[in-house]
């Protein structure tokens, strides 16, 4: 199978035959639209090593999430940066391209943190290895890390290699009654002591705050904060991860809206760019530091907002503007990531457009 | 060599108290950590600010010459060694804190602040700042950002590549490159993770954002003997399988923990093949439950002995004979020779017998010292320079160590980075392939190789010889510090 997709890409690099690397297809509407032939990595499937003891697993690329995390739930593992499944179907690969998290980000690592090794193909048909096995490797500049969200632009990632960890004995999610600002402040709060805390929400004047951990350090954690516990709690995490709670379904929107993220300093105080009427046209998620808006706004309106609160915005779902989906880099940022595209992929096969227009 | 008027145009940029080119004021910066490798700069610049930072990169590229740049110089792989025809760009200088924001749990350093430092001034918030090299006292922020470093809690809290979320960097042109934000990640490619562990090959730093942690409630440590190394070993695993990630996770061999409890007594039990420390850290309630684990877990892996430390005093002599085990050792022999693989924890056993066996091979003793939790072993050889042969000996067995971590599906540097010490051993980890794109990064950042040449990796006509480390008369440069 592998020899089949290296094939496949030297035909491309030598026919300058553009490519679209495709795992599942459960975040087709990540990023800017590219053209050219389906590159699948369906077929690259299986769990090449999983060690426990070791808090390692390597899986080919296209492998599916949930198979990976159930063979993982059978030792009391994780994947503790929740990667999001989204639509289903969702593989290993395309979640290490597309670099995306889920609520626990904050609080345990991103996507990139976990990888500690990836198998690729660059865009001359050329297999390459970087990383390894082992949580502690500082031979070589970081070629793996580099691949975590550069959605496939730089090269085919085959195989991944990702620290992993117990899953906690214990959860328990608690909901606040708080305005914006008071739920930023708690967050933020909350995230300097030493507490439990695994994931953060608010959403229409509701707090909602997961412990993890140890029952009796979870129980603790409860009588100091006090709040309502949640029933269910894990099924409302998990529509928050893969948004299928209908906040995010702009399809019910009104046809100029699109859902944007706003990541920012977490403290930021409440943004106050117009966004949809009615008041529950925002989910903030990571102690702050997303914003999830649905708007219509132009993208510099919230380019601008994200900015000056210290981060960025992305047109996560909807149309993107014409300069992508993702804040445009600064000339001096730009011009190093174009090098690097033309070194890992001269000529430009790869996924054209899905990051930036020009790449 | 540089010539007059390049230094009379580098003076021009600087105070005069800031550049230095008289021998005995370069002396001190022939070497870094790792004194074997030692090499006169030709001049030293010690900036004060950023502006002038930029002002001698600017100069520099438009003179083709190139830069080292160093922090405090305590690497142990002479990443920061001077180059022939070079300047020394060192950074210390640059030591403010410049912004503390308590709420979102950040702080704004330059490159020259102290790892230490950082923690100190945070904890009035009772925050820290987690990634703690054995060096930290003296190793500065730049330098852990250039090295990737790590420490003693890497495996629950990460390096420093985990620990930081923006940079201020220049290239050797002169362009800034304000990489990451403050918010948790950033549009492109991550440029933050390309650079955090670069050896000052890529670009020059001049501010760090450092993520900070709330301190643990509490942290408590459990200290098992074992009568074989192998079951130690097991009881590694065994710990995290079951479901604890410990803050600190230590192992020593008999040779390690005897040279350390003749050091400074800390209380080892002697009659032992093999010591653990574990320590687990956390909310309070956590720690009891987590400490109530490791110790079933130990009992049933076989520990000889038990003992969890009841008071922060002795915690802290629990771990002193840890912290001190590379002096101890330093005085078995009169020379000693550190390796720095990493390896999957469970080749433990397998490749402490085939150390074992190679240091009978080449007879020569091996104290071992090993970051147990996360795979990164520090053989330490012990040899006699002054016996013909003997450093030459040393060298081969310790790249045959460093062979059989990468055999074992491992590396040849866990934390201290490539420098120049293991430029040809990257040979070994890395084929060609790998190699090119390495340049090919290089090149996208700094085409005239400029910055630190000849460092962290090989030219492709260069991977021939193996590196050594070798450290004279059993000492270490700054002998002050814990090596661990």
């Amino acid at each position: 199978m592998l020899e089949t997709l290296i094939e496949r890409i030297r035909a491309a690099h030598d026919t300058r035959s553009p490519l679209i690397i495709q795992g599942g297809g459960s975040k087709t509407f990540y990023g800017g639209a590219d053209e050219g032939e389906v590159l699948g990595t369906r077929k690259l499937t299986g769990i090449v090593d999983y060690q426990p003891k070791e808090l390692v697993l390597t899986a080919r690329a296209g492998t599916p999430l949930a198979e990976i995390e159930a063979q993982l739930a059978e030792q009391n593992q994780m994947l503790a940066f929740e990667p999001p499944h989204f639509g289903g179907g969702a593989t290993l690969g395309g979640s290490i391209a597309a670099g995306l998290s889920g609520p626990r980000r904050p609080y345990a690592g991103a996507a990139r943190d976990f990888v500690l090794g990836v198998r690729m193909v660059d865009g001359t048909g050329q297999p390459l290895r970087f990383g390894g096995q082992v949580i502690k490797n500082v031979a070589g500049y970081d070629v793996s890390r580099l691949m975590v969200g550069a959605l496939g632009t730089l090269g085919l990632i085959t195989e991944v290699s990702l620290k992993v960890l117990p899953t906690p004995a214990a959860e328990s999610t608690l909901q606040f009654e708080l305005d914006e600002a008071a739920a930023i402040e708690k967050m933020n709060q909350w995230a300097g002591q030493p507490l439990p805390l695994s994931a953060t929400s608010w959403h229409a004047g509701l707090l909602s705050v997961r412990l993890s951990g140890a029952a009796s350090a979870v129980q603790a954690a409860q009588a100091r904060l006090g709040g309502e516990p949640v029933r269910d709690a894990a099924a409302f995490w998990l529509r928050l991860r893969d948004q299928t709670t209908p906040f995010f379904d702009i399809r019910s929107s009104t046809s100029s809206q699109s859902l944007w993220r706003l990541a920012v300093r977490p403290t930021a105080p409440p943004l106050t760019v117009s966004h949809r009427l009615g008041g529950d046209a925002q989910w903030i998620e990571w102690g702050g530091a997303v914003r999830w808006l649905i708007s219509d706004r132009p993208a510099a309106t919230l380019r601008e907002a994200a900015q000056s609160a210290g981060g960025h915005a992305t047109l996560f779902r909807g149309t993107a503007p014409h300069d992508g989906a993702f804040t445009p880099l600064a000339p001096a940022l730009l011009a190093v990531h174009r090098k690097l595209k033309q070194r890992f992929d001269p000529r430009g096969i790869f996924n054209h457009g899905r990051l930036y227009p020009d790449f | 060599m540089l010539s007059p008027a390049f230094i009379t145009q580098l003076r021009r940029l600087l105070p005069e108290h800031c550049v230095l080119n008289e021998r005995e004021d370069l002396l001190p910066f022939e070497s870094d950590g790792l004194a074997a490798y030692r090499n006169t700069p030709d001049v030293v610049v010690l900036p004060e600010n950023e502006a002038q930072v930029t002002a001698i990169l600017q100069l520099c590229h438009r003179h083709k010459v190139a830069v080292v740049a160093r922090g405090a110089g305590t690497g142990l792989a002479a990443g920061a060694l001077p180059v022939d025809g070079a300047v020394l760009l060192v950074l210390a200088k640059l030591n403010r804190i410049k912004t503390i924001d308590p709420l979102a749990r950040t702080a704004v350093v330059e490159p020259g602040v102290r790892n230490l430092a950082i923690s100190e001034a945070v904890a009035q918030h009772n925050l820290y700042y987690a990634p703690d090299p054995s060096s930290q006292i003296a190793c500065s922020i730049g330098g852990n950002v250039a090295e990737n470093s790590g420490g003693v809690h890497c495996l629950k809290y990460g390096l420093t590549v985990h620990n930081i979320q923006k940079l201020r960097a220049w290239t050797i042109d002169g362009q800034l490159l304000e990489i990451g934000n403050e918010s948790l990640d950033a549009p492109g490619y991550d440029l933050l993770a390309l650079l955090t562990g670069s050896e000052g090959m890529l670009a020059v730093i001049t501010e760090v954002t450092v993520k900070l942690l709330p301190r643990p409630e509490r942290a408590q440590v459990v200290l098992a003997a074992f009568d074989d190394v192998a079951k130690a070993g097991a009881a590694v695993g065994n710990i995290i399988a079951a479901g604890v990630i410990p803050a600190g996770l230590e192992m020593m061999d008999r040779l390690a923990i005897q040279a350390a409890e003749a050091f400074v007594h800390a209380g080892y039990p002697l009659d032992c093949e093999a010591l653990l420390l574990c320590e687990v850290d956390g909310v309070n309630e956590e720690v009891s439950a987590d400490i109530y684990t490791v110790r079933a877990v130990l009992e049933a892996s076989g520990a000889t002995e038990i003992r969890t430390a009841d008071s922060e005093e002795q915690r802290l002599k629990f771990w002193a004979g840890r912290k001190a085990a590379f002096p101890a050792v330093g005085r078995l022999a009169p020379d000693y020779y550190c390796m720095d693989g990493t390896i999957p924890r469970a080749q433990l056993p397998h490749v402490l017998k085939r150390i074992r066996e190679m240091s009978v091979e080449f007879g020569l003793a091996v104290a071992n010292v090993f970051h147990a939790g996360d795979g990164n072993l520090h053989p330490l050889i012990l040899f006699d320079a002054n016996q013909p042969g003997e450093l030459a000996k040393a060298e081969q067995f310790g790249g045959r160590i460093l062979e059989l971590c990468v055999d074992v599906g491992g590396t040849i540097t866990g934390e201290h980075g490539v420098g120049l010490e293991k430029i040809n051993q990257m040979c070994a980890q890395f084929a060609t392939p790998e190699l090119i794109r390495f340049h090919d990064v290089k090149a996208a950042f700094d085409p005239e190789k400029l910055l630190n040449p000849g460092k962290a990796v090989p030219e492709l006509h260069r991977c021939a010889e193996w590196g050594a480390m070798h450290i004279q008369g059993g000492q270490l440069p700054h002998p002050e510090l814990p090596r661990f």
